[in-house]
């Protein structure tokens, strides 16, 4: 029973990936549809960043002194200003860190 | 002109930054399906068969919280939903491939490849092989995924708890955001997005994943709208 649902589970996963690849025609997107569509990656995103910094495991609030609003305001401004992808995440991990372990 | 296998290295660069926070995502994840009772090839088969982190994770935590089978699959529906956006926007570049390449390639569509596979569309004139690019970014995060599992099946929680590396995962995709953050639409929209799964991330079924995203292209329609 639980094979099977890894089974249908894997093909519904596939059909959210091939569905819009296979079924869309050029014809079918307008000017103003893929002006709206450039915008996929600054909707999506943010909605698993924002609950990922300022919930905890159970989805409340975390405080304002949290390490991950600590991390992730300073990945923020270190991506901003470098746009490397490492210093990004290296720079958010370690100031994270800081916070847990130093202070 | 690039060759095929040329793109091809540009997208495993160009998404290898990202492997940083994906590697021990995987090993989390497959140490957490251990803990939760499931044996090494059921956990393992998840990655292999479903090839979505997130959504593998509440599959396997529903599971064993005893919820049916047909929660635990509409959930890891509903999480991976956002696939359909990110088809959507790649069909364009893709749209002439042959159908057994839209099948084969489409397995390999994931957050972080088709944010870096996207912006080199984005940035390149349109040339033939571009799609080698999406192949390059997909294959490498898909073996590093299948790789990571299977050592955090077997080397239990080698990575400590303390560390909290589950938050490599909103660093990898703040990464892939900051480019954007030059532009004052996009950054509104972002926050409303953002806030709006904030605010929903209690829904049923991790509706939140799909609503907050539609409320943020909702948005960005309106402002599209005044900027004419």
């Amino acid at each position: 029973m639980t094979w099977t649902s890894i089974f249908i589970a894997g093909i519904l996963t596939y059909f959210t990936r091939m569905s819009m690849v296979t079924l869309i025609r050029k014809e079918m997107i307008s000017d103003n549809l893929r002006k709206i569509l450039n915008y996929v990656p600054s909707v999506v995103f943010p909605s698993i960043i924002f609950p990922g910094v300022l919930l905890d495991d159970f989805g409340a609030f975390v405080t304002i002194s949290d390490p991950k609003i600590f991390g992730a305001i300073t990945a923020l401004v270190i991506g901003f200003f470098t746009r490397n992808v490492i210093l990004t995440i290296v720079s958010g991990l370690s100031s994270y860190w800081i916070v847990i372990f130093v202070f | 002109m690039r060759s095929k296998y040329e793109i091809f290295k540009i997208g495993i660069k160009d998404v290898a930054p990202h492997l940083l926070s994906v590697f021990p995502f995987g090993i989390i994840f497959g140490a957490i399906g251990i803990e939760l009772g499931f044996s090494p090839l059921f956990t393992y088969a998840t990655s292999l068969i479903i090839f979505g982190g997130a959504s593998q994770i509440v599959f396997l935590q529903l599971l064993s919280g005893g919820a049916s089978s047909l929660i635990a699959i509409a959930s890891v529906g509903v999480i991976n939903s956002r696939h359909f956006l990110y088809g959507a926007v790649l069909s364009e570049y893709l749209q002439k491939l042959s159908l057994i390449k839209k099948l084969f390639i489409s397995y390999f569509i994931v957050d972080q490849g088709f944010a870096v596979s996207n912006q080199y569309f984005k940035k390149n004139p349109i040339e033939k092989s571009n799609h080698y690019h999406l192949i390059g970014s997909g294959i490498i995060l898909w073996f590093i995924w299948q790789v990571s599992t299977i050592m955090g099946i077997y080397l239990g929680s080698i990575v400590p708890e303390e560390l909290g590396l589950k938050f490599a995962i909103p660093l990898t995709f703040i990464a892939i955001i900051v480019n954007e953050l030059r532009k004052l639409d996009h950054v509104f929209v972002m926050i409303i997005s953002g806030l709006a799964a904030t605010f929903f991330y209690n829904a049923p079924f991790k509706t939140y994943i799909i609503i907050s995203p539609l409320i943020g292209l909702f948005a960005a329609m309106i402002i599209n709208k005044f900027k004419k």
